[in-house]
């Protein structure tokens, strides 16, 4: 198990290497150099130049790359502008309401899309499937923050259940905690939800009608084990799978979501350093929800090995 | 012992017929088909694919109702109780206990991502409320049983680490985990090796005489037949063609597919160079079946009287009947006064 | 007698040998193509025809008719700013189209030159695979917004992160059915015969991509529709007083309570232009698919 996992580690080393250097040329690309973008239309050319020769922008690209690789590795980010704090500080601070969101968000659209993907494809072709199929097929068609208008309209603004906007930190108590986070994460997790329940049913679709499916019913098992037990656990990869590339949208869809439920995370301080070009703070943001990205995708093909025997080495 | 029982019907299969629809219109996969299996006796049901053997052999468990339409006639009695009109629950206590099946393709048919021990013990915790401990210790004596060397080790594989041929013992071991009455054998050796086969052939006819279980074998294999059946039905086209004890038949083959399957065995005698008979054609689809005989398409002795009218099923000797009107002469001119 | 469940399955399906079905029948038995072409055409056709038709500007503001619901001379109401939303919407519609379409196409074009060579010569596979597989890594509206952030905001800007963004998954795709029909052995035997790699890449390799392709084109249009009103929303996408979906939506967030129409207008256009594409591609993959008969999928 441990070569399996060590064997995924070293695979990301490429991927990771084109990530870092396709950031580092977002940077680099910018008409002007950097401090055009940091000081707006207003600068002179020589104050312009001035701070680009201060960061360093003037020289050779190589040596840039070099300099700015080993800085990331350190754990230097870099510096905003508009913030007056280390990028690093500063995504550590937005993180945690976007970390929480975006859990929420995943639970919910579990707890709705696995029994969902389940029960339409066990009851294929009847009007449950024929609805469930329709439901997905809108969900996936609505980008999350109009269904987070959507919801904001009807469960805070006519209903009042919930409130409009804001957030309570975790310090306030979990309840008004997830009180504020409730909608955006609901309207998250319905579009994440329509997404998975597509996937669950048609891997369920799949392994439904194997041979080991009618072996499991000539035992006399129940129809509930037959699905549980074999169908779900042969399908869990694919789903699994799903769960882990879908987690890349979930977190922008996070992102775009928390702006408009004025919540203060990593979305809040994208959209601030959209405003001010304050680029530094966007290339660490992309840095920091690219690994996080690898990483819960590296988590799932672990968890892979674990549910599927075949993938385990030692095994023959 | 075993004499007196041969007299009692296990099952009684009467005038089954098995449609599903296609394309709004309602098909006969098995067409009018009637057998009675005695205890301890194993019986080939022998015929091409399509034929419909393996849609019959699933209709016993109804495994077919759980994912399409299906629509039985008929009746399939097991010890006196017509299957077909229990509640699909309830044959849940009838299956993997009273019957169990192995199939064709034992790789697929056991669950890849389970062990062998998960998948034994499995059934006999739910059928014969054993602990999880008994189950698995009646689990390794299920696999000693078959032949599977070292069945300890054997319990926390999963099916992928074993060859075909301990799958299928596995495989085996399941079906028989609960002493069931019948074991249908659905072309269990089709996917093995020849020598593995004859091992699976053997383990099957063994524990036939050991455990004085019934078996109802389906296969395409008439040579596999002659070693393992005590009586054969031949099916085309979703009906009955032949029946008779193996022996009978093997030295009285009747019917023209009957002779036809019979010259496609190859001999070793068989002159080097000389092609091997084949029947010609191939089985027409469902939805074109011939009015007459089903199998005229395909006969070389074939008349108007079989294009135009199905023939009966007449005995020509005692066990033996045959499904032509080649043998049916006298039976023609009978029907003919009786209506 | 027992009759159960109607549906007609697939194990039925394989007992009975399937009659070949006329491909007419295949494209009626196909709903979601023929509901996801129409809806899509209506959509192109509003867009290009509506402001032709109506004179109106769909800058023009009028300062006391700010917020007026729908009806009354407004179709679909007015803005804070007192501007038609049934005019900025057809011209949302233009803007949209126009990004989403130039998306699609782009990332195609690019996607199947570096899927194609990659398939084709070992080397180049590695690079080319390991630069897509970075690209893909990093989550697609994030890479938008770090590319806009850096080279400012402008339509043009927009189309160019997306294509970015999409053209690594397309490579991916073409390159997956290029190694399938290299392997053929009409391919290897024009190899033998001499023909110039040219001449089989573009001659032989490339009609066989063609219907994964469209159906990726007809998703990625989708997707690029509604990543454009993301990054509008958030304000790295077309630049402020054009009319866009997303920049109408990002617009609405301060007054949506109050006048809902303004949020509910472009967000339906949104929704119902992003599924008939959507149902446009999946009826693509069926009908294109030949593994699928009748509409019906065979398990």
């Amino acid at each position: 198990m441990l070569k399996y996992i060590l064997k995924r580690i070293l695979s990301l080393i490429p991927v990771l290497f084109v990530v870092s250097c396709v950031i580092f040329l977002v940077v680099y690309m910018i008409p002007g150099g950097p401090a055009t973008a940091l000081l707006g239309m207003e600068a002179t050319p020589d104050q312009i130049d001035a701070l680009n020769a201060e960061l360093g922008f003037d020289r050779p690209f190589l040596v840039q790359y070099v300099d700015w690789f080993t800085n990331v590795l350190r754990g230097d980010w870099g510096e905003s502008y508009f913030l007056h704090q280390t990028v690093t500080s500063a995504i550590a601070e937005y993180f945690v309401p976007t970390l929480s969101l975006a859990v929420f968000a995943q639970i919910i659209a579990l707890i709705l899309s696995i029994p969902l993907g389940i029960l339409a494809a066990y009851k294929r072709g009847t009007a449950l499937d024929l609805t469930c199929v329709t439901a997905s097929l809108l969900g996936s068609a609505l980008p999350g923050f109009l269904l987070s208008m959507f919801l904001m309209l009807f469960f805070g603004v006519y209903l009042h259940w919930f409130p409009v906007a804001g957030y309570a930190a975790l310090s306030e108590g979990l309840g008004e905690h997830l009180r504020y986070l409730f909608l955006p994460a609901l309207s998250l997790g319905i579009v994440q939800a329509a997404y998975l329940t597509r996937m669950t049913r048609s891997s369920l679709l799949e392994t439904l009608y194997k041979n080991y499916i009618q072996t499991a019913r000539a035992k006399g098992l129940k129809e509930k084990k037959v699905v549980m037990k074999y169908a779900l656990k042969n399908g869990a990869p694919v789903i699994l799978t799903a769960v882990g590339q879908s987690f890349g949208s979930l977190i922008t869809g996070t992102i775009v979501t928390e702006t408009l439920f004025n919540i203060p995370g990593l979305g809040m301080l994208t959209l601030t350093s959209i405003n001010r070009r304050d680029v530094f703070v966007i290339q660490g943001v992309v840095i920091f929800v690219t690994l996080l990205y690898v990483i819960v995708n590296l988590i799932v093909d672990i968890l892979y090995g674990f549910t599927d025997p075949r993938l385990r080495p030692g095994r023959k | 012992m075993m004499e007196e029982k041969k007299n009692e019907t296990l099952l009684e299969i009467k005038e089954l017929k098995v449609s599903f629809p296609v394309h709004k219109k309602w098909l006969p996969a098995v067409d009018g088909v009637s057998l009675e299996i005695h205890p301890g006796e194993i019986t080939g049901i022998v015929g091409e694919s399509g034929s419909g053997k393996s849609v019959m052999s699933q209709s016993i468990l109804r495994l077919r109702d759980h994912d399409t339409a299906v629509r039985y006639e008929g009746e399939i009695l097991f010890e006196g109780e017509n299957l077909l009109q229990k509640p699909l629950f309830r044959m849940r206590d009838i299956r993997g206990n009273q019957i169990s099946v192995i199939f064709q393709d034992p790789l697929n048919s056991l669950s890849p991502v389970h062990t062998v021990g998960n998948q034994i013990s499995e059934v006999l915790i739910l059928h014969k409320q054993l602990s999880k401990e008994e189950a698995g210790k009646r689990s390794i004596q299920m696999l000693k049983m078959t032949g599977i060397p070292d069945p300890e080790a054997c319990m926390k594989k999963y099916p992928f680490e074993l060859s075909g041929g301990m799958q299928q013992r596995v495989m085996i071991a399941m079906a028989l985990a609960c002493e069931p009455k019948l074991l249908i054998a659905d072309e269990p050796t089709t996917a093995l090796d020849v020598t593995i086969q004859e091992q699976i052939l053997h383990l099957i006819r063994d524990l036939n005489e050991r455990l004085g279980m019934s078996v109802l074998f389906i296969t395409h294999d008439m040579g596999v037949v002659s070693r393992i059946c005590h009586s054969v039905k031949v099916m085309y086209l979703g009906q009955v063609v032949e029946e008779a004890q193996t022996q009978e038949l093997f030295e009285n083959p009747c019917h023209p597919y009957t002779q036809g399957l019979l010259a496609c065995i190859p001999h070793l005698r068989v002159e080097r160079g000389k092609e091997l008979p084949v029947i010609q054609g191939s089985v027409p689809s469902l939805s074109n079946i011939p009015e007459g005989c089903h199998f005229c398409t395909r006969c070389r002795l074939a008349d108007d009287t079989c294009r135009n009218c199905p023939p009966p099923l007449v005995e020509i000797s005692p066990g033996h009947k045959v499904k032509c009107w080649k043998y049916a002469d006298g039976a023609k001119e009978r029907e003919v006064t009786a209506s | 007698m027992l009759i159960r469940r109607k549906s007609i399955s697939a194990a039925s399906e394989a007992i009975f040998r399937e009659q070949r079905t006329l491909k007419k029948e295949k494209l009626l038995a196909n709903p979601a193509l023929i509901i996801g072409f129409v809806g899509f055409v209506l959509i192109v056709l509003l867009a290009v025809f509506v402001p032709i038709f109506n004179s109106t500007d769909p800058n023009a503001m009028e300062v006391t008719k700010r917020l007026q619901p729908p009806g009354d001379g407004y179709l679909f109401g007015t803005d804070e700013f007192g501007r038609d939303l049934f005019v900025r919407v057809m011209y949302g519609a233009r803007v949209s189209l126009w990004v989403g379409g130039c998306v699609a196409i782009f990332s195609c074009v690019l996607g199947t030159i570096i899927g194609i060579y990659a398939s084709y010569f070992k080397v180049l596979d590695q690079i080319l695979m390991r630069i897509c597989d970075g690209l893909i890594a990093i989550p697609g509206i994030l890479l938008a917004i770090a590319l806009i952030a850096a080279l400012g905001t402008s339509s043009w800007n927009v189309i160019l992160a997306l294509t970015i963004v999409y053209t690594p998954s397309v490579a991916r795709t073409v390159r997956v059915s290029a190694l399938v029909i290299k392997e053929q052995a009409y391919v290897e035997a024009a190899k033998v015969q001499g023909f110039s790699n040219f001449r089989i890449l573009w001659r032989m390799i490339l009609p066989g991509v063609i219907s994964p392709l469209t159906v990726q084109a007809s998703f990625i249009f989708a997707q690029a529709i509604i990543s454009e009103a993301s990054l509008s929303f958030l304000g790295a996408g077309i630049p402020a007083p054009a009319a866009s979906w997303g920049n109408m939506l990002e617009s609405s967030k301060m007054v949506f309570s109050r006048a809902p129409w303004t949020m509910i207008c472009p967000g339906a256009a949104v929704i119902l232009c992003v599924l008939s594409l959507n149902l446009l591609g999946d009826g693509l993959r069926d009908y294109l698919d030949p593994k699928v008969k009748g509409g019906k999928k065979k398990a």
